[in-house]
């Protein structure tokens, strides 16, 4: 699974803005057991690079974009993360590999505390989990070095910008079920506070011809 | 006559279910493979005549069972198939990812043939069994799927779709009671069909709920919002529109506001969901007078236009749940009229949830009407100060590009010259979209706009524009009039105050282009520069995606999918090229070539009974290839004309569902008319032909000097007809699109009675080739009758995808000039 994830991060440059992903994050995804975050009647693809259902209309992020949206927040060990939209965890183990301390917010309360328990019996001591609504974030353990909003809405959670540490980075991921279609990266200027976003593709693929381009 | 209703009933169920399965898969999935699943279903027709060619002898002798047989195949499976379809764990969705799901299709293609296949063997049979009555079978044929078609959209305005699945399975049922007595005689026969009959409706009232129940997809965005804890269904309407459920979400709000600012730090108040189908999210915003909790929606794009002028008079082109009322006049509109299609969301707003609306329909100033977009434009001598078409369908569903095979009349260039005509000077049209990247719908909106504009005589378009996006959505501005230096400046301040790139403004530099929502490069613009600009064929030739502005006759706004771009995207779909994949016309081309392969096994398996068949000499005129090349020209012309039609119908009645029963009905009853009179009008020519002109009688009317023409023809009366389709269908290229223009602000009413009169002499003439053959078959080479039922059925079934490819690629008249070079084929064939 790691080298078909290198493998697709060397087409994904553009996105990451450089060649390849991080190989902490890359060892972290090798680590962490898929398995036990998908439904039993998937276990044989779990890792398999693709996104798979897990009930509720969600599924588990492909473990390629996993990894991109890892890499994107730029997560230090010493870093406070905040994911709203749960799902299994898997992203959850993921980020708690690398950060400091984890907080997860999923809407589904059943999932939210089939979550909860996987994680806890797999021993990832650094995640909290809420069930309830992200919009407010985790407003006790504010700022964040960075946030991954996975549930996507119409809009961003103004509370969610405001508790992004200075400097501080938010994935967003939107498209379709089983089809992400680009990435929202939101930063928060270290300097001045300003708020820009970045709109990343995963695939590079440029919309003209090379002819066109050349001109 | 019982074989007659029998036929109009069963054919009728038919129709329905035909176009009661598309409402059924659009609420339960959101997919293309529900048309992939319906359109290969459908060559149950084709199976059905091959299956008669096989083993019709022994069917006829058992003429009533062998009918009633079909029918209640038809009637049982057309529940049950629906049923076990929505209990398979087929996951559409998932497909490129686990390509073994395709593995179900054959399964849905199989349970959703077996109704069409029981239907058409009833009609094939009786066909076959009554030769002689081909025309009035034939006739009794075309009439019920009429009545079938117009009755199933009526019966959708009172029933819920799961109920209407009922009333289609009473259909075939009837249809087996009249049936099963068709062989009796008198009193017997009227008291078993009676008797059959009542146990045909206790039978469909008996059925349990769970059978028609409908589950929806879990990933659909209604599935989503009901797992939210406290979320609830408050209402629950339907129509042949959609099915319109609103949710109300109080522990967790909704909070739907496409496009808002990063800036922005107000709550939207509370809101209720509405969904259409399960899906296409529109919110009931709760609104008390006050402004201030509505102070959100300036945040968001389309508040631009309110920024450049002063208390503007607008028209908003689908109100949806009316938030984009209460942006008007949250910024002070005098007058708002606010058009939306659907009446029973106009209902819900107006009187259902009117108090948490705020009676916003009451409100001084505010109109609202119900309405198509263009239709209500062209009926209109106003002209306003903003034309807003807001963002109606769901991101996810334009990501997905679930709308691809959709004709929309809303964004083509006749309909912006349309809206610019309704523009007061210096007035602004704004359109806003959902983000995509790489950039599809908002380039293909500004290169719409510039068509229009140049269309009007304007040198400069590019001083009339402006393009504006937020982190994910886009808004178009088009100025009736070329935008001011205080016009930008005004743009300029609401973007940057707002976190909102500019995209284009006459004159930017290209850095200005990537401000706060930052493109690896600046697509929107350079885009848009090269719409402009001389490049512009050679940029929209080069793109990957079909951007070219849509047109009346080639309306498919949202299908921006192109050959070339397929193998890159495939190449790299586990890294989000799929995503960027507009599936539905791919799948459009996948179903062609399976129901193309299909149809040729079902049109050949037969021949190997028919071959061995020596009874009937082949030498009877009538070779075995030019009955199935006529049959296959006309199948495909008579649907490359309805469906064109159709299509075409769409824009002047406003919406599909509207379109599709009228013309069906009017095409399927006025073709059945010239069905029954294809016989006499044989005669009546042959009687004609009979006399030498030198000896022709003294009186002769006008009709008969008009066939006369054809009466040097071998086969007069298909030239006739042949040459009526032609000359109709010309017409019909001619004078439509005009004739639609200039009639649209009739009412609904009159509208369709001039469609109904438009559409009866081309329907006329059309109904006349299938029997005027199938005639000439039978007395020829009987056994070839469902040979030709089962080819005319495949053909139907090809056509209609093909008619669709066609339409996207070429234009709706190439459609209906090919459909009528293949009618000429036809002739040709069978001389």
């Amino acid at each position: 699974m790691v080298a078909t994830i290198e493998a697709h991060a060397k087409q994904a440059s553009i996105a990451l803005g450089r060649d390849s992903i991080a190989p902490e994050i890359l060892k972290v995804v090798g680590d962490v057991p898929r398995h036990e975050f998908v439904p039993d009647r998937v276990r044989g693809d779990a890792y398999a690079d693709r996104p798979l259902p897990i009930g509720y209309g969600q599924t588990v992020s492909q473990p390629f974009i996993v990894a991109l949206m890892t890499d994107l927040l730029r997560v230090r060990p010493g870093d406070v993360v905040l994911e709203v939209g749960t799902g299994s965890g898997y992203q959850a183990a993921v980020l708690a590999h690398l950060a400091r301390r984890v907080y997860t917010i999923e809407i589904v309360p059943a999932l939210a505390d089939s979550a909860a328990a996987r994680l806890q019996r797999l021993g990832y001591g650094n995640v909290a989990t809420r069930s309830g609504d992200g919009y407010y974030g985790w407003e006790e353990a504010e700022p964040f070095d960075g946030i991954i909003v996975t549930a996507a809405a119409s809009q961003i959670p103004p509370p969610l910008i405001r508790q992004l540490k200075p400097g501080g980075r938010m994935v967003i991921p939107l498209g379709a079920p089983f089809a992400l279609q680009h990435l929202v990266l939101v930063e928060r200027n270290a300097d001045d506070g300003r708020v820009t976003t970045k709109q990343l593709l995963p695939v590079s693929f440029v919309p003209l011809t090379s002819g066109s381009r050349q001109r | 006559m019982l074989l007659f209703l029998a036929v109009a009933l069963v054919s009728a169920g038919a129709l329905a279910y035909e176009v009661l399965l598309t409402r059924l898969f659009s609420i339960v999935q959101w997919h293309h493979y529900a048309y992939m699943v319906i359109s290969i279903a459908l060559l149950g027709y084709g199976a059905s005549g091959a299956f008669l060619a096989l083993v019709g002898d022994g069917l006829r002798r058992h003429l009533g069972a062998a009918f009633a047989a079909g029918a209640a195949l038809f009637a049982v499976s057309a529940v049950t198939s629906f049923a076990v379809a929505e209990r398979l764990p087929f996951n559409a969705l998932a497909v490129i990812w686990e390509p073994r799901q395709l593995l179900f299709l054959p399964i849905l293609y199989t349970l959703f043939a077996l109704p069409f296949f029981g239907a058409a063997t009833c009609i094939g049979l009786a066909l076959a069994a009554f030769p002689e009555r081909v025309g009035r079978i034939y006739r009794y044929d075309l009439i019920g799927a009429a009545a079938g078609a117009i009755g199933l959209m009526l019966a959708l305005f009172v029933l819920f779709p799961d109920t209407a699945l009922r009333l289609v399975a009473l259909l075939g049922l009837l249809a087996a009671a009249l049936g099963i007595s068709l062989r009796e005689s008198g009193a017997i026969r009227k008291g078993r069909a009676a008797a059959c009959s009542a146990a045909a409706i206790a039978a469909c009232a008996a059925l349990p709920p769970s059978w028609t129940a409908l589950h929806l997809s879990e990933y659909k965005g209604l599935s989503q919002a009901l797992l939210v804890p406290g979320a609830k269904v408050l209402a629950e309407d339907s129509s042949p529109l959609g099915l319109l459920t609103v949710v109300s979400s109080p522990t967790i709000p909704l909070r739907h506001a496409p496009g808002l600012s990063l800036y922005n730090a107000t709550e939207p108040p509370a809101q209720l969901g509405v969904f259409t189908d399960g899906d296409g999210l529109t919110a009931i915003t709760a609104f008390d007078g006050r402004r201030e909790p509505l102070n959100y929606l300036d945040s968001t794009p389309t508040a631009l236009p309110y920024h450049l002028l002063e208390k503007p008079e607008v028209l908003i082109l689908g109100a949806g749940g009316g938030t984009d009322i209460l942006l008007a006049l949250l910024h002070g509109a005098t007058t708002i009229d606010a058009v939306e299609i659907n009446p029973q969301l106009v209902r819900l707003v107006a009187e259902r949830f009117a108090a948490f609306a705020g009676h916003l329909y009451e409100r001084p100033g505010v109109r609202v009407h119900v309405a198509e977009a263009r239709s209500f434009v062209a009926g209109r001598r106003d002209r306003y100060d903003v034309i807003q078409i807001p963002l109606l369908d769901s991101f996810a569903a334009a990501a997905a590009g679930t709308h691809s095979l959709s004709e929309s009349y809303v964004y083509t260039i006749e309909a912006f010259e349309q809206y610019l005509d309704h523009l007061r000077p210096g007035g602004y049209l704004a359109i806003t979209r959902w983000l995509k990247l790489p950039p599809r719908d908002s380039l293909r909106l500004f290169a719409t706009a510039v068509s229009a504009l140049e269309r009007r005589g304007i040198g400069e378009p590019g001083r009339h524009l402006a393009l504006v996006r937020s982190w994910n959505t886009t808004t178009l501005l088009v100025k009736n009039g070329p935008l001011t230096g205080q016009d930008m400046a005004k743009i300029r301040r609401f973007a940057d105050e707002r976190a909102f790139d500019l995209a284009f403004l006459p004159g930017m530099a290209r850095e200005e282009a990537n401000q706060f929502n930052i493109l690896d490069q600046p697509l929107f613009f350079d885009g848009a520069v090269a719409l402009l600009g001389r490049e512009r064929d050679e940029f929209l030739r080069d793109y990957k995606f079909d951007i070219a502005p849509t047109t009346d006759d080639r309306p498919y706004f949202f299908d921006f999918f192109k050959w070339r771009a397929l193998p890159e995207l495939l190449e790299r779909r586990a890294i989000g090229g799929v995503a960027l994949l507009d599936w539905g016309y791919l799948l459009l081309a996948a179903t062609l070539v399976q129901a193309a392969a299909l149809a040729l096994v079902l049109i050949l398996a037969p021949l190997l009974s028919l071959g061995r068949d020596r009874r009937e000499p082949a030498a009877a005129g009538l070779a075995r290839w030019r009955v199935a090349l006529y049959f296959l020209a006309i199948g495909f012309a008579f649907l490359f004309i309805e469906i064109a039609s159709i299509q075409r119908f769409v824009l002047f009645l406003g919406h599909p569902v509207y379109a599709i029963p009228v013309v069906l009905c009017g095409f399927l009853f006025f073709a059945g008319l010239g069905s029954g009179i294809a016989p006499k009008l044989t005669a009546r020519l042959e009687a004609l032909r009979a006399r030498s002109p030198q000896s022709a009688p003294i009186r002769i009317s006008a009709a008969d000097r008009l066939f006369r023409c054809f009466v040097r023809v071998r086969y007069p009366p298909l030239a006739l007809a042949i040459a009526g389709i032609g000359t109709a269908a010309l017409l019909h290229l001619v004078v439509a699109l005009p004739l639609f223009r200039w009639l649209m602000p009739l009412p609904s009413a009159l509208k369709i009675a001039v469609s109904l009169v438009l559409i009866a002499p081309l329907a006329f003439f059309m109904g006349m080739p299938f029997p005027l053959a199938l005639v000439r078959v039978a007395a020829a080479r009987s056994a070839l009758v469902p040979w030709a039922w089962g080819i005319n059925g495949c053909a139907s079934v090809l056509s209609a995808i093909l008619a669709i490819l066609l339409a996207m690629s070429l234009g709706f008249n190439a459609v209906v000039l090919i459909a009528i070079g293949l009618y000429v084929l036809a002739a040709a064939t069978l001389r």
